[in-house]
């Protein structure tokens, strides 16, 4: 049977089950496009005062004078924060839980590591008001020359990061031998996450106990992050983050802007709002760094892969060592007998680079499947047979089996649905009057991360049941998995579910990145309700004031609202709460036992990253798959590239809700577009500052650049990813976008592009 | 953002008083808030022109389009009569900015619309002979993919972003302005000045001088004209390149009339005369207009990051133009 024969699984992963996995709406879209939701920096605060940043205008150097004597007379100003007069805090220790290199952090500080960097602070009644105050303050600079990007000469070759280093069986040895060998070189820019919600916060002290307003992908971590800042316990600091304008793993973390309102605010006595600009959002914190790979890749003249050896750099910055690990896929994909990886980060004036949707394999990814089609091109094989003939049976890096892989079945309904079998091979055949088309293709994958969670579910009089957790839901829909994870516990409509999130009051939650949300959540919900229902259950057996006390049954049902004795006896879940005097009964639980975890560890979970467990700790390797089909229009002449449409197919394990899976793989794709054709930081090298901090200049795309996309889900659950099968979805979509688009320019131009982004210039100066 | 006084006259002599009064003129506010916000522009006092009577008509004739300078984008892009008498203005419009600026923004405002060079929208850039003359050109030698490569000079290479001013340029459009002094009519290829020594002074109005509206022959060449613009987001970003362009053929088969202007290109919407006179007299077969194209940018200076546009232009020209000949109006 041909790959393109395997039956295509229609319907998604969640088919049959009442309600988790419906293809229910988000229970928060209406709220948001009524403009009723309160984000973070809407919340009314009395009495609060505006603060604003002051960036240096060089790159590398020295404050040697900061003159605010005039800022400080101007209307309005009730505080000028530099590093003359603000006292350092404490450092904290790192997300890994990794203590501080250095006792203090000055959050403004005199030395001066990119451009843009962020030396002093107006505190005034109005925003207005601190805004023109900063204009009025002079800083003097001792400017030294400054290390621009990877390509600067001065840049060197970096520091080796012995923990990426990879290697099994013998590359060196198989790539002499191979009979085809290839070495080829992959760049990424500088990229940023810009979400529409901008970074900021509202900072208000009462006594010793802080609260902040501010969006947060990880409230527990940043709460850590504000406490050993300030001297502060955990429970003293408060975060309350309602929704999330987006992150893309830009607000998981405590920023240095954070630090600064929140030293404001204390100095002042009064609550101190502080929101980065567009432009301060491209240098108050960092994005993708910038990458490139060197892969050499030997494989037998039919296109058996046998080697590969890698070589990876990412610029960091210049006081922060950031990884962005460029041989996580490349050695997970296919079948590989022998592998070496290494990487490098090198040091330059930038601002610390964070996480941008799926580091490390996004960029990882585009270098293996760009190569994979360089490879098939160069045996002569359709890219897609040279994909399966190199399928791995197993894990080659850990030698572990695949928990789930339905790699193969993405590519075979992804082909389908594309009409792959249709593609001429030859670059440059397939033309639509003045432009070349070109068909591409790509494989992805995501690891299963899982943390520890905890969650509380109440069930109430009035028959309706509350979700607590200190989870974030960025527009993903965690309120509404969580929701049909309670109802389908409780046998409960969805309508009766009331979830809270996003109050670091309520009950823990890990970071929401690395895909690992869903499935950790729902797991440590289902366990509470369960719970929750066994305590009613309790209740409704043994309390003497019960009404199903009499029916003498040692087990009752709950179904619709209602418990069910085995004699069919039932009484409505409120009538048994009333009749025992109870408001509400409650359970609250969490999984640190299911990850190997003992109640010690429960602070260390919720605020570190240290207990995250890798994708293949247990007896398994586990992943979520992906296949994208792309067809891409270009016009040579006029130096114009354009996406026609893409199929993409997804094995992400059991869908808590298909329509929000959908959305999610759909919102990596858009995203993987904009990597592909537009997205770039612009340095200029004379000075090493970003040109294009705007949106008008820093290009995402726009509705008119992005075609018809259609996602197939061909995944089933997992038992072994988490506790109620799914596996990652978030950033799944994203990989594999741009190496199926760079394929799919080659097939059209025969031109290859190994820099993104894939730009008319960039296709005009291959000549 | 500095305080700033605000004014809404009622006729053009308050107008004129306030502005003489230094006064900043506002229309639709997207390009002044815009700078004022980035600290480059620092009004202190300014002069809402929205509620001016009589600014905001369209009128097409047979010969001629009036157009008040109040007019909104959207509304000219819309207007019926004006995309049937010279597509190329409507096209533009669609072209330009998003369809919230284009409800916002005036047409007197998009003609004063400043260069989107980010050397120039950086204040704390020092040297911009543009905001500071004499004070050097900081885009030389930096990231100059969008810079121009026609009619810069050594003091300045910033280009002129609009897309409207191209279809005008090409057109022949004058621009009706008043001030204390009176009504003025202005061609508007002497409107848009060249940087030379003073990229300061990009436009040839006097201080307090108030753009009041457009006239634009409608020639017969005006009818088929189109406006084509390339650019690497399929919306919502100034031109790579643009291209306005109208032709008309004699009945020997001979081009009769032809206009062509660029933009994203200049340092002002740029009137490609050498590849009109190449053309016009001529046949217009593949190899004629091909030899005409080349010669759109055989005086450019490109930068080193721009030098891709050296081929574009020509391409963009000989397409538009053979389109054209394959679908005649
Ligand atoms: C994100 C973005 C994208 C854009 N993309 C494009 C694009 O692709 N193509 C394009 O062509 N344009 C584009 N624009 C520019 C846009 O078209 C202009 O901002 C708009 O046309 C300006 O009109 P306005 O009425 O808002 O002008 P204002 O901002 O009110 O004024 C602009 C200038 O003209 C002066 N002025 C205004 N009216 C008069 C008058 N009647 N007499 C004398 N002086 C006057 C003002 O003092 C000011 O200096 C974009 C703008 C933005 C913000």
């Amino acid at each position: 049977m041909s790959p393109l024969d395997a039956p295509v699984k229609r319907g998604g992963a969640g088919d049959g089950l009442p309600v988790l996995g419906a293809a229910l709406a988000r229970l928060d879209g209406v709220a948001k496009l009524e403009g009723s939701a309160r984000f973070a920096l809407d919340q009314p605060v009395e009495g609060l005062a505006h603060a604003v940043l002051l960036r240096a205008t060089i790159a590398a150097g020295r404050v040697t004078r900061i003159d605010a004597a005039a800022a400080e007379a101007a209307p309005g100003v009730l505080a000028v924060l530099t590093p003359d007069n603000t006292a350092p805090l404490a450092a904290a220790s790192s997300w890994t839980g990794a203590p501080p290199a250095q006792p203090q952090y000055r959050p403004l500080d005199a030395e001066i590591f990119h451009h843009g960097q962020q030396i002093a602070a107006v505190v005034a009644e109005t925003l207005e008001q601190a805004q023109e105050a900063a204009r009025l303050i002079l800083v003097d600079y001792e400017a030294v020359p400054a290390i621009t990007g990877l390509d600067d000469p001065r840049a060197g070759d970096g520091d080796p990061i012995d923990m990426l280093s990879k290697s099994w069986g013998d590359a060196a040895a198989a790539l002499d031998k191979a009979a085809v060998r290839l070495t080829l070189e992959y760049r990424t820019p500088r990229e940023f996450n810009m979400p529409i919600e901008p970074h900021g916060l509202i900072a208000q002290w009462d006594g010793e106990e802080l609260t902040l307003w501010e969006p947060s992908q990880w409230l527990d971590g940043m709460a850590r992050t504000y406490a050993e800042w300030f001297g502060l316990r955990f429970d003293q600091v408060r975060i309350v983050s309602p929704y999330i304008g987006g992150g893309f793993g830009s607000k998981a973390l405590a920023l240095p802007h954070g630090a600064v309102a929140a030293m404001a605010a204390r100095q002042l006595g009064r609550p101190v709002k502080l929101a980065l600009t567009r432009s301060q959002t491209f240098t108050g914190l960092g994005g993708r760094p910038a990458t490139r790979q060197v892969l050499e890749i030997g494989a037998t003249a039919g296109g058996r892969l046998l080697a590969i050896r890698q070589r990876g750099w990412n610029e960091t910055s210049m006081n922060a060592v950031s990884v962005e690990p460029l041989g996580s896929v490349t050695g997970l994909m296919y079948a590989l007998p022998n592998f070496d990886s290494r990487q490098n980060v090198v040091p330059v004036h930038t601002v610390q680079p964070g996480a941008k949707r799926a580091p490390g394999e996004n960029p990882s990814a585009f270098g293996l499947e760009s190569a994979i089609d360089e490879l098939a091109h160069a045996v002569g094989q359709d890219p897609l047979a040279l994909r399966l003939l190199n399928d791995a049976e197993h894990d080659h890096s850990s030698g572990k089996p695949w928990s789930t892989r339905k790699l193969r079945e993405a590519l075979a309904a992804g082909a389908v649905a594309f009409g792959w079998d249709r593609r001429d091979p030859m670059p440059r055949s397939m033309r639509d009057g003045h432009l070349l088309i070109g068909w591409g293709m790509a494989a992805g994958t995501y690891p299963v991360r899982r943390t520890a969670g905890e969650a509380l579910v109440g069930i109430l009089a009035d028959g309706s049941v509350e979700v607590a957790s200190s989870t974030a839901d960025m527009g993903t829909g965690a309120h509404t998995i969580l929701a049909q994870t309670a109802a389908e516990a409780l046998g409960l409509p969805v309508e009766r579910v009331q979830v809270r999130l996003g109050d670091s009051r309520l009950p823990r939650a890990p970071v929401t990145g690395g895909s690992q949300m869903a499935g950790l959540m729902t797991g440590a919900v289902h366990k509470a309700a369960l719970a929750a229902r066994e305590v009613l259950i309790g209740l409704a057996l043994s309390d003497p004031r019960s009404p199903l006390r009499g029916t003498g049954a040692n087990t009752l049902r709950l179904e619709g609202g209602m418990l069910v004795a085995p004699d069919g006896t039932a009484y409505d879940v409120s009538a048994v709460l009333k009749a025992t005097g109870r408001e509400r009964v409650e359970a609250l639980r969490d999984t640190l036992a299911e990850n190997r975890l003992k109640p010690e560890d429960h602070y260390r979970n919720f605020t570190t990253v240290s207990t995250m467990r890798a994708p293949t700790d247990g007896d398994y390797s586990m992943h979520s798959w992906c296949a994208h089909f792309v067809e891409v229009a270009v016009d040579e002449a006029l130096q114009t590239i354009r996406l026609r449409r893409v199929v993409s197919a997804f094995d992400s394990g059991r869908l808590y809700n298909p329509k929000l899976a959908a959305s999610q793989w759909k919102g990596g794709i858009v995203m993987g577009i904009g990597q592909a054709l537009l997205e770039e930081g612009l340095v200029d090298h004379r000075h090493a500052r970003l040109m294009n901090d705007n949106l008008g200049d820093y290009l995402l795309p726009t509705n008119a650049d992005i075609p018809e996309i259609e996602v197939i889900d061909v995944g089933e659950p997992d038992p072994h990813a988490s506790a109620l099968g799914g596996k990652a979805v978030g950033e799944l979509g994203i990989v594999g976008v741009a190496p199926a688009i760079a394929n799919a320019l080659f097939h059209a131009t025969g031109k290859r592009l190994r820099s993104l982004p894939l730009t008319g210039q960039r296709l005009a100066e291959a000549g | 953002m500095m305080d700033f006084s605000y004014a809404r006259p009622a006729d053009l002599a308050a107008a004129g008083a306030a502005l003489a009064a230094g006064g900043m003129a506002l229309g639709g506010g997207t390009g002044l808030l815009d700078l004022a916000k980035l600290g480059v522009a620092r009004p202190v006092a300014v002069v809402d022109l929205t509620r001016l009577p009589g600014l905001d008509a369209i009128q097409v004739s047979e010969t001629e389009a009036r157009i008040g300078a109040l007019v909104k984008m959207s509304r000219l892009a819309a207007h019926p009569a004006m995309r049937a008498a010279l597509p190329a203005v409507g096209q533009a419009l669609l072209a330009s900015a998003s369809p919230q600026i284009r409800n916002m923004a005036t047409i007197g405002g998009n003609l004063l619309q400043r260069t989107r060079c980010a050397y120039f929208r950086d204040a704390a850039v020092g040297s911009c002979n543009r905001r500071n003359p004499g004070s050097g050109c900081a885009a030389v030698g930096g990231v100059t993919r969008g810079h121009a490569l026609l009619g810069v000079s050594p003091h300045c290479i910033a280009t002129h972003p609009g897309d409207l001013a191209v279809a005008l340029v090409a057109f022949d459009a004058v621009v009706e302005t008043w001030s204390p002094n009176g009504q003025r009519l202005l061609s508007v290829h002497d409107f848009f000045l060249l940087p030379g020594a003073t990229p300061g002074q990009e436009f040839a109005l006097a201080p307090g001088e108030i753009v009041t509206g457009l006239r634009i022959p409608l020639a017969p060449v005006a009818r088929q004209a189109r406006y084509v613009k390339l650019r690497d987001r399929a919306s919502y970003e100034f031109a790579a390149a643009s291209l306005a362009a109208g032709m008309s053929l004699g009945v020997d088969g001979r081009i009769a009339d032809l206009r062509l202007a660029l933009g994203g290109v200049a340092t002002i919407p740029w009137r490609a005369r050498s590849v009109e006179a190449a053309l016009i007299g001529e046949h217009p077969t593949p190899a004629a207009i091909a030899a005409a194209a080349a010669l759109a940018m055989r005086e450019a200076e490109p930068q080193p990051d721009n030098r891709h546009k050296l081929a574009l232009v020509p391409a963009l020209i000989e397409r538009t133009l053979t389109d054209m000949v394959g679908e005649p109006a």
